[in-house]
């Protein structure tokens, strides 16, 4: 059979965000895949540039929809490791606690859309049905349900009390049913564990060699977790385990994610039972002292990176977000390579991409190849073709 | 006067007009089923008739590079095949409308015709996802087809009849021979599944990996007519497997026959909608490899068992 290109993306329904695969087949064989980024940009690093510290968790916290909490928890402790702030170990704990319901909540939505990439709906509909009362959680702590807004420099802005803490153990007790459930269907099911397991094959040396993060690199038996190699928030005080698998598939990303669901919830159990008292936040200058800094996240999808650098002023200098599925997308090629065509929305999903969330311009070059295009080039540009169109930006 | 009666047939009942809306009932049934199952609250009963209707009316686009004509017909073509084999099936008593020797040959080869127009159709809209599910749908016509002809031979062979309203009346006559083809009974019920191209089998139009496969090129009237084919397929094919494996109407009064005949196609959606509920899409080789390496090789120890019986107890 000959061979035929076929495209994927950037609008296709096994896609919920635009990107561009375009995967060579050979009847239903994929023989290569080629990814395309950068249907997404936002601009948020530089709109970060000209907004001050506070403002910035707020847009740094809508870069992603799911993971919001670990991309303001993540530019937080930057900022304030660089304002040489140190908060209370009480916020710490509700930083926690929240980090581990986004997990929650993260891993569940997941579940879901792995059981819609295979046909298996029943499976999305009660795993989605689960979430809820992942997100009533949530909501109840913090009043809203994906962009929680409960990170602000020096701290947390809420805290969690007595009747929030029975609320989440009473949750967690029905979740963990529910989840060991889900553990017996993923691994017991004939026709879904038959579509996962064998499929998206990724090496222990080839995830190695290619980057891959969070439960995508731990499904590859590597024990690389960013709570234990590096402590943040309360997680240097809370016992807990890195979950790894060695079927180095889908199956086997999925049942790290599963398995690290349990572990959520012990953590949780834990985080609510053991809450220390103390300040909800510490005093941080609006002007940050010049410096930058690094921040390390472990994201439901994986270690998260932001870098901060401030100059003394209100505002940062520069901020970049690196977020995990940029880390996954080169193992992406590799896993699709020698798959069918049917596994390949199931392999994409596996790496719980989220490709909003990853589109970053770090540099523009023109058609030709040869030129690059500046902030300041791309700006006159911006202004002349509005101008020709009658509207003047020039002042802006 | 003839003429009256046979129009009365084709159109109203057990024609079109019964047809089309038993098969919406049906829909909705399978359709809440399914919902309540995933524990949703599923459609109005009025949601399959709602969708035809929305389809109707909205804007046909057919691509510039299909063929306009064939485009336009094959839905009619899938539509006028099941229509057709229904009349051959024995309702509300043990006889068909119309009905002759060989007439189960003939329903199995009106039960095959839409499947080819949705290969054609695929084929002909030339966009490569239709491609890609028109020559899925033929794959899986190749996995499916071989158990449930072999399913269907085991009771014509204990009867001794290809005709469907003769092989009802030898089970209603003799019921207790109905429970030599319980294996057959379920290879059938999972080979149809594969026929309605249902989960696990709707490896076709998987919509997550080939948006529509066939059909994605289709809209408007055209893909109406397509769903409402789909839907009475669902019915034709129930009533095939209730006159075959369950004994049709029982030769009662024609009310009950007919009342009968309504209980046992819905519990045979609703077993459908039991299968699709519990189980994920799997892969066209995945479903080739189980169609004849355990429903074929199961079809045919079926028709040994009733070899074995019609040569020593009739």
């Amino acid at each position: 059979m000959s061979e035929i290109k076929i495209p994927i993306g950037p609008q296709h329904p096994a896609l919920k965000e635009p990107e561009s695969f375009s995967l060579t087949l050979e009847g239903e064989r994929i023989i290569d895949a080629e990814v395309k980024l950068g249907y997404n940009h936002r601009g948020i690093e530089k709109a970060c540039e000209s907004r001050n510290y506070i403002q910035d968790i707020y847009l740094i916290e809508r870069i992603c929809g799911i993971c919001s909490h670990s991309h303001s928890t993540c530019f937080v402790q930057a900022v304030e490791e660089i304002a040489g702030v140190e908060i209370s170990a009480r916020a710490q704990f509700i930083r926690t606690i929240v980090a581990e319901l986004e997990r929650i909540h993260s891993h569940l939505l997941w579940l879901g859309v792995a059981g819609h990439e295979v046909g298996f709906d029943t499976l999305f509909m009660y795993a989605w049905r689960d979430r809820e009362a992942v997100l009533d959680i949530l909501a109840l702590i913090s009043g809203n349900r994906v962009n929680y807004g409960i990170n602000t420099l020096g701290g947390v802005r809420r805290d969690i009390d007595k009747e929030q803490s029975r609320k989440i153990l009473e949750i967690i007790k029905q979740l963990t049913e529910r989840t060991e459930y889900y553990i017996k269907v993923a691994t017991n099911e004939p026709t879904f564990s038959g579509r996962l397991s064998g499929v998206g094959k990724l090496s222990t040396e080839k995830a190695k060699e290619l980057g891959a993060v969070g439960p995508t690199a731990r499904a590859s038996s590597i024990e690389r977790d960013v709570r234990r190699d590096d402590p943040y928030g309360a997680y240097a005080q809370i016992p807990f385990k890195v979950i790894t698998d060695n079927h180095a598939d889908v199956l086997g990303r999925t049942i790290v994610r599963v398995f690290e669901l349990l572990e959520s919830y012990k953590m949780l159990k834990y985080l609510v039972q053991n809450m220390p008292e103390g300040a909800l936040t510490v005093k941080v200058p609006r002007r940050i002292p010049a410096g930058e800094a690094i921040s390390r996240y472990e994201a439901p999808r994986g270690e998260d990176i932001h870098y901060v650098r401030a100059n003394g002023t209100e505002m940062p200098e520069r901020v970049k977000v690196r977020a995990p599925t940029l880390a996954n997308l080169a193992a992406i090629r590799e896993m699709l390579r020698g798959g069918f065509l049917a596994d390949f929305p199931i392999v994409i999903a596996a790496i719980d991409p989220c490709f909003s969330c990853t589109d970053r311009a770090i540099q523009l070059v023109k058609d030709n190849g040869a030129e690059t295009v500046d902030w300041r080039q791309l700006r006159d540009y911006s202004i002349d073709w509005h101008k020709k169109r009658g509207i003047d930006l020039s002042r802006i | 006067m003839e003429i009256v009666w046979t129009l009365l047939y084709m159109l109203v009942f057990p024609g079109f007009l019964f047809l089309t809306t038993y098969g919406m009932i049906c829909e909705w049934v399978d359709r809440k089923l399914y919902a309540r199952f995933q524990s949703r609250l599923g459609p109005p009963w009025f949601q399959p008739e709602a969708d035809f209707i929305k389809l109707l009316s909205k804007e046909e686009i057919i691509p510039e590079a299909a063929n306009p004509v064939m485009f336009r017909l094959l839905p009619l073509f899938a539509l006028a095949s099941v229509l057709t084999a229904f009349l051959y099936l024995p309702i509300w008593n043990t006889a068909a409308i119309y009905s002759f020797s060989g007439d189960l040959i003939v329903v199995f080869y009106l039960l095959t015709i839409p499947t080819l127009t949705f290969f054609l159709a695929g084929w002909h809209s030339t966009s490569l996802f239709a491609t890609l599910g028109s020559v899925r749908n033929v794959t899986q016509l190749f996995a499916y087809e071989v158990p449930l002809l072999i399913s269907l031979l085991g009771p014509a062979l204990l009867s001794g009849s290809w005709s469907l309203s003769e092989m009802n009346q030898f089970f209603v006559e003799r019921p207790i021979l109905l429970l030599v083809n319980i294996i057959g009974f379920f290879v059938a019920l999972i080979a149809v599944q594969g026929k309605l191209e249902r989960v696990p089998f709707d490896i076709p139009e998987a919509e997550t990996e080939i948006v529509a496969g066939s059909f994605t090129e289709f809209s408007g009237k055209l893909l109406g007519i397509f769903r409402l084919a789909i839907d009475l397929e669902l019915v034709v094919a129930a009533t095939l497997i209730s006159v075959v494996f369950l004994g049709g109407s029982f030769g009662l009064h024609p009310v009950l026959g007919f009342i009968l005949f309504i209980v046992k196609t819905l519990l045979i959606v609703a077993i459908l909608a039991l299968f699709r509920t519990v189980m994920a899409r799997i892969r066209i080789e995945q479903m080739m490899k189980f169609c004849w390496r355990y429903l074929a090789p199961i079809s045919l120890f079926q028709l040994l068992i009733n070899i074995l019986v019609k040569a020593w107890f009739l």
